[in-house]
């Protein structure tokens, strides 16, 4: 067992420090051109958001509608923090996530205890209370007119390494996001949450604290949206009240359902997709929000349950497969709990 | 189960093989990039906008191009998002190269490429972003409009003078950028002036009502209304101030384009400040109205003169520089001094235009239908 655990955490090192690398030598060498490493960090930013969603919504089976809201409060929390009190980035970015995990357990302390669309609802109302409350406090966040000169990640000159640095910092995040709510779902918590989507009846009859569990999802959630949004306002480097609008919240749940409700991979990939495809429409020109709408609507109808459904693409257990066929047969029993990314094939 | 899974390693396989498409740069030829809201809520801005700049670019085109070189324009679209604007900025100054910009439309599209245009050294001139702060990023930032603070000082200024008002009321959006700033500047001209703004009352973009602000409104008694805003709002505002019997003229600004296409009787007699009147006595004004109204069907609204003018400033500076070092180019640029649709056009050293404002009066033409008929010039 301890010699697996060991393997599976080498395997994602190694697996994600060079998918790193790759990316950023092409971005570094201009094959990937500044364009696209912007849409390759945006997605990034995107995914990191979408994977908080699919923690309450997707796993927990919550429905929540107000992401971009969260987004904003660690967004402009995270600029405030660094234009004011002159705080390095990394601190900042983890004190947006947390002041927007505080408004999360705000938010989560009354509604979670109920059962059905009553969180849907708060967080919609919430969205649209965070973007108005962002107009109105004119002194801190530059009300309607938003906020200008939040620093970037770095301000070198050179456009194509400010490109592989932006990369890197969004990569670096995403990865954390990704270990984070991986090994989540997979301890003894992540089962509970599961069983919350699954029955709550059921589950609570199992001595499990619904509400308990539901809040520390939705506070999780947030805490994870916080850290988009503060990577997003560093990213921008300006902030508009309106960049965070019903549609931005929506725009998160299309991707988790998009990528399949409790699939980590699923997200990733709808992340991506949805980023790239918008963009990459542009050669349709004016028929391009077209053509978008109906890319959504047949994937809805060829995978109802979303790309992935609930399965996962397991890294650990493709590496197996291939590159140690013999050596491991031995040791590939299932079951086997990986560290990093997950490979629940179908949870239910 | 295996005909999806094809189909979705498909999709993958279509978009990593777009991710490394780049784009050969032409030889004998100028690249211009547009980034107009073709879509989202100004999009009716936004197409007339770019017709009027594929038209100035055909124009030039047909007469040769700039110093023997044709001008490609690439047209993106932004849908007034300014995440949409950043992206299709990236892919026009670096897949694409262009040398110049024009756009956004909204100040806070433009407010989000500012920084980085200057820091690329790319032209970048905006047709339409009134917002004072727009070109303050450096010397790469023009525009072909004036400012909002230059705009509640001609609305003030025309009040006073013209209306011979004394007491003025306002009703504004506070969630609007655009509304606040006027609704400052039209305030502290008109008070320089002797005037008294003697009520302020204020509501959030898409409210429906706005009878309790207009009650007050009433109980003041005001000589004039200054309603800066979009056409949208201020046509659901018109009616209520007519139903509540106000009389006082409403004011408006340059957000008032097309409210004769969006309003009813109860406009007629409001006045608004605007960039061009398509029915003013002046050669280059009909010649251009003339011109794009055979092409397109319709009148052009002022962004569309604007997006005109921009592309000349732009084009002509190209020309005087000789080549394409954008840094000639931006010198070239402060040297503008000509007369173009919507009036002279000079740069201070912001990289604004000094240039003269319309004053428009909604009236009842003959037919029924509403124009907007020139009113006067208030100059800077």
């Amino acid at each position: 067992m301890k010699k697996n655990r060991f393997f599976n955490a080498i395997t994602l090192t190694v697996t994600s420090a060079s998918l790193y690398i790759l990316l950023a030598l092409l971005i570094f060498t201009g094959i990937i051109d500044e364009y696209n490493g912007q849409l390759l960090t945006l997605a990034g930013i995107y995914v990191i958001v979408s994977l908080s969603l699919n923690l309450i919504t997707g796993f927990t089976g919550q429905l929540a509608l107000g992401h971009a809201g969260f987004m904003a409060v660690g967004a402009y929390s995270t600029a405030i923090i660094i234009m004011r009190l002159n705080v390095p980035m990394i601190p900042a970015v983890f004190a947006g996530g947390l002041i927007t995990a505080i408004f999360g357990l705000l938010i989560g302390i009354p509604t979670l205890r109920l059962r059905g669309d009553y969180l849907a609802i708060t967080t919609l109302g919430f969205g649209e209370i965070i973007r108005v409350i962002m107009v109105n406090l004119e002194g801190l966040t530059g009300g309607a007119a938003g906020l200008k000169g939040v620093p970037p990640f770095s301000d070198s000159g050179d456009f194509i390494l400010d490109a592989v640095i932006k990369f890197s910092w969004v990569y670096g995040f995403v990865i954390f996001t990704l270990v984070v709510v991986s090994n989540l779902i997979k301890s003894s918590p992540g089962r509970a949450i599961i069983s919350i989507r699954e029955d709550e009846i059921a589950s609570n009859s199992m001595g499990i604290n619904v509400p308990y569990y539901k809040m520390f999802s939705f506070t999780m959630s947030a805490f994870l949206a916080g850290i988009g949004g503060g990577l997003y306002a560093i990213y921008f480097g300006y902030l508009n009240p309106q960049m965070f609008g019903f549609l931005n919240s929506v725009n998160f749940v299309v991707i988790v359902v998009l990528g399949g409700m409790g699939s980590i991979t699923g997200t990733i990939l709808a992340g991506i997709g949805f980023t790239y495809i918008q963009e990459w429409l542009r050669i349709f020109k004016d028929f391009r929000l077209v053509i978008f709408g109906l890319a959504l609507i047949s994937v809805m109808l060829f995978w109802p349950k979303g790309l992935m459904g609930t399965n996962e693409i397991s890294v650990v257990k493709l590496v197996r497969k291939y590159f140690f066929k013999n050596k491991n047969s031995d040791n590939s029993s299932s079951g086997s709990p990986a560290s990093g990314e997950s490979q629940s094939e179908g949870v239910r | 189960m295996t005909k999806s899974k094809v189909l979705a390693l498909l999709v993958v396989a279509v978009m990593v093989a777009s991710m490394f498409t780049g784009c050969a740069g032409g030889g004998g030829e100028i690249k211009i990039g547009a980034i107009q809201p073709i879509s989202g809520q100004v999009s009716a801005y936004g197409t007339q906008t770019r017709d009027a700049i594929q038209m100035a670019v055909d124009e030039i085109n047909a007469k040769g191009g700039i110093n023997g070189k044709k001008i490609k324009l690439i047209v993106e679209d932004d849908e007034a998002n300014p995440e949409k604007t950043v992206n299709a900025f990236k892919k026009l100054v670096t897949q694409d190269k262009v040398i110049g910009i024009i756009g956004a439309l909204t100040s806070k599209c433009s407010l989000s490429i500012t920084k980085e245009a200057q820091q690329r050294k790319v032209i970048m001139i905006s047709p339409s972003s009134t917002n004072d702060t727009v070109t303050d990023a450096g010397d790469y930032i023009f525009r072909a409009c004036y400012n909002d603070s230059f705009q509640g000082q001609v609305v003030a200024k025309f009040a006073q003078e013209t209306l011979k008002a004394k007491n003025a009321a306002i009703l504004f959006d506070n969630t609007n950028d655009y509304s606040k700033g006027l609704r400052d500047n039209f305030k502290k001209k008109f008070e320089e002036l002797g005037g008294k703004v003697v009520i302020e009352e204020s509501y959030a973009t898409g409210d429906k009502d706005f009878n309790a602000q207009l009650t007050k409104i009433k109980g003041t008694n005001p000589d004039v209304l200054f309603i800066p805003d979009y056409y949208s709002t201020v046509s659901l505002i018109a009616k209520q101030v007519k139903s509540q019997n106000i009389k006082a003229p409403m004011l408006g600004a340059d957000g008032w384009d097309e409210i004769t296409n969006n309003a009813g009787e109860e406009v007629v007699g409001s006045f608004y400040s605007n960039h061009y009147s398509p029915d003013a006595d002046d050669a280059d004004v009909k010649n251009f109205v003339k011109k794009y109204e055979e092409k397109y069907k319709i009148t052009p609204n002022a962004l569309a003169a604007l997006g005109y003018d921009a592309t000349y400033i732009l084009a002509e500076a190209i020309e005087r520089a000789g080549s394409t070092d954008t840094s000639k180019i931006k010198d070239e640029m402060m040297k503008t001094n000509k007369k173009f649709v919507t009036g002279q056009i000079k740069f201070n050293e912001k990289r604004n235009p000094v240039k003269s404002a319309v004053m428009v009066e909604v009236k009842k033409g003959s037919d029924g239908k509403l124009t907007a008929g020139f009113a006067g010039i208030v100059n800077p």
